[in-house]
């Protein structure tokens, strides 16, 4: 099998500041790799720039073996797809559920488009009769799944996800989270998830890269963090705060 | 608990065009303490926070009592209000970016709020912005300084809006998850400021947020909300020991370093969970 997503030398300027000097790392077929880190550290970035949402960094970015680059717009959609933190924001609010999803439908024409509906909205655990909503009459956890739903449909082999779960509270959270890892078990795809809350990466993530200053200062194993096993400083700090916050501040 | 600070009875908040109320029937008091508010999304909590600034312009609020101080809240006039927004009580928003005017560099933001707040130069505002920046743990001051606010990560956007409140020196601060986009070592850093605003300068904070630990560990008390109600008030130190069967469920829907990797627990809803406990104050 071939890598799914492998970031070489991957370097992003914004004007004369350099956000991302020079980030590398595969990440294995079905598996969820975290990127955790600092605030302002390049999480987000990394996920624009492996989506094509930015386009003026350097280096190697390819999916499967192709660069995204190379793809057009149409392959790199099915290839990938991103999830975003705002359920709020991430839905149009004049957009019908049913527009919002058979919109990629029918772009890709991949036919079946009420099958195809149905199938996803029993998947993400919808009613099929949400499909009529708009966004104002879903609750947050309703919204995310829809953009689960629409990020699901045209089956992408890798998922992004910028901290789905943050804005939402602990009882949808898990919802959610139930709901990726049986999706990620059923279909196999594999994911590059950001958060900023350990015990979630540590509930979905195999692996994960601990992030500053636009850097990886080191890859971990999930199984890394209970004993805290970083050697680098920054990510030995992060992982006894976060340790130090779930027990007592 | 000291002297409150703010007294509310009875608080109902009904949106236009709403079947129901969004807040029903809400009492707390706040003292010199910190206050949390959990509940699920669209339980009420930012609702019952805007009210308090009330700044809802398409809801009806009614209570017996909204005491803010020497003040009326239910009865105050815009212009009251106006003077004491901002001043006397400060609210961090749920969405910082929003909150922000999108075509200003985030630090002529916070500089202008000095100048309105307190007679001084153009230039002292500007180092009185950094200094800001700098007190809420933005490393670069300059560079944030000059940014818009598109430009900056969600964790900054939050500080620069904690950092604005700041200047104001308020009585009252409504913090609506004001450290959930903040990484954990940040986040301290955040709450050690609000922790020191109650403890030096004698505030009031109600921090609402759906962070189990952050109230348990942070606050003094927590108000669990369910679908508009006031479900149970409890210590936050007893807060593993709630007995509402819906804070009981949101203990166990969350995530453990080191926890199991079953599916985790999710609520089964009940409709009579919307009643009271009996026996919370
Ligand atoms: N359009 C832009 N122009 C200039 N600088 C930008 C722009 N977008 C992001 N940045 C800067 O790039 C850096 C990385 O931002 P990014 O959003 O990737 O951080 P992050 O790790 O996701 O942080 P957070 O955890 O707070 O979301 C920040 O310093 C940010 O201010
Ligand atoms: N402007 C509005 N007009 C009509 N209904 C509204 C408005 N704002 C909020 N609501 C409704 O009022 C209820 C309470 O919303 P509120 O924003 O207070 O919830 P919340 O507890 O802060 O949730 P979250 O954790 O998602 O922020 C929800 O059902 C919401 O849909
Ligand atoms: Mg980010
Ligand atoms: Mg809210």
């Amino acid at each position: 099998m071939t890598t799914p997503l492998a970031i070489e030398n991957l370097s992003m300027r914004f004007g004369a500041v350099t956000v991302l000097p020079d980030v590398s790392f595969e990440v294995a077929p079905g598996e969820c790799f975290g990127l955790v880190g600092e605030s302002g550290s390049g999480k987000s970035t990394i996920l624009l720039c492996v989506s094509m949402l930015l386009s003026g960094w350097e280096g190697r970015i390819a999916i499967g073996g192709r660069a995204v680059r190379d793809m057009s717009l149409m392959e790199r959609c099915r290839s990938l797809q991103m999830v975003f933190q705002d359920p709020y924001g991430s839905l149009h609010p004049r957009q019908s559920v049913r527009a919002a999803l058979s919109e990629p439908v029918r772009i890709h024409r991949l036919g079946d488009v009420d099958a195809r509906l149905e199938q996803v909205m029993t998947d993400v655990g919808l009613p099929v009769s949400f499909l009529d909503r708009y966004p104002h009459q879903l609750s947050g956890g309703q919204r995310q799944r829809v953009a689960i739903a629409r990020a699901l449909i045209l089956e992408p082999s890798i998922l992004l996800l910028d901290e789905p779960t943050s804005a939402l509270d602990v009882s949808v959270q898990a919802e959610i989270l139930n709901l990726l890892q049986r999706l990620r078990a059923e279909k196999g795809f594999t994911c590059l998830m950001v958060s900023h809350d350990l015990a979630v990466v540590d509930y979905m993530c195999d692996r994960f890269a601990v992030m500053q200053h636009g850097e990886i200062t080191e890859i971990l194993p999930r199984s890394a963090i209970l004993p805290n096993a970083a050697t680098h400083p920054y990510a030995r700090q992060l992982i006894d705060a976060s340790i130090a916050y779930e027990n007592a501040m | 608990m000291t002297t409150p600070i703010l007294e509310v009875e009875d608080l109902t908040i009904r949106y236009r065009g709403a079947p129901q109320p969004a807040v029903q029937g809400a009492s707390f008091t706040l003292g010199r303490e910190r206050l949390g508010i959990v509940g699920e999304s669209g339980s009420g909590k930012s609702t019952v926070g805007r009210a308090l600034m009330r700044l809802l312009p398409t809801a009806e609020i009614g209570a017996a009592r909204m005491q803010f101080g020497r003040t009326d809240l239910l009865t105050a006039s815009e212009r009251q209000m106006r003077a004491l927004r901002g001043n006397r009580m400060s609210m961090i928003l749920q969405d910082p970016k929003f909150s922000l005017n999108p075509i200003r560099r985030c630090g002529e933001q916070i500089a202008e709020a000095c100048l309105a707040h307190e007679r001084m130069s153009k230039r002292a505002a500007k180092d009185r912005a950094l200094a800001m920046l700098e007190a809420v743990q933005i490393r670069d001051p300059q560079l944030v300084y000059d940014r818009y606010p598109h430009q900056v990560s969600g964790g900054m956007g939050q500080r620069i809006m904690i950092a604005m409140m700041l200047l104001a020196g308020p009585e009252l601060v409504i913090a609506d998850e004001p450290t959930s986009a903040l990484d954990v070592t940040v986040r301290l850093e955040v709450l050690k400021i609000l922790d020191g605003l109650v403890r030096e300068k004698g505030i009031g904070l109600i921090m609402i947020s759906h962070d189990l630990n952050l109230v348990r560990n942070f606050c003094d008390r927590v108000l669990i909300m369910y679908a508009g109600r006031v479900v149970e008030t409890l210590d936050a130190a007893e807060l593993d020991n709630a007995r509402h069967p819906y804070t009981r469920g949101l203990l166990a829907a969350q995530p453990r370093i080191g926890g199991s990797r079953d599916p985790l627990p999710v609520l089964e809803r009940r409709p009579e969970w919307t009643r009271p406990m009996e026996g919370t104050a």
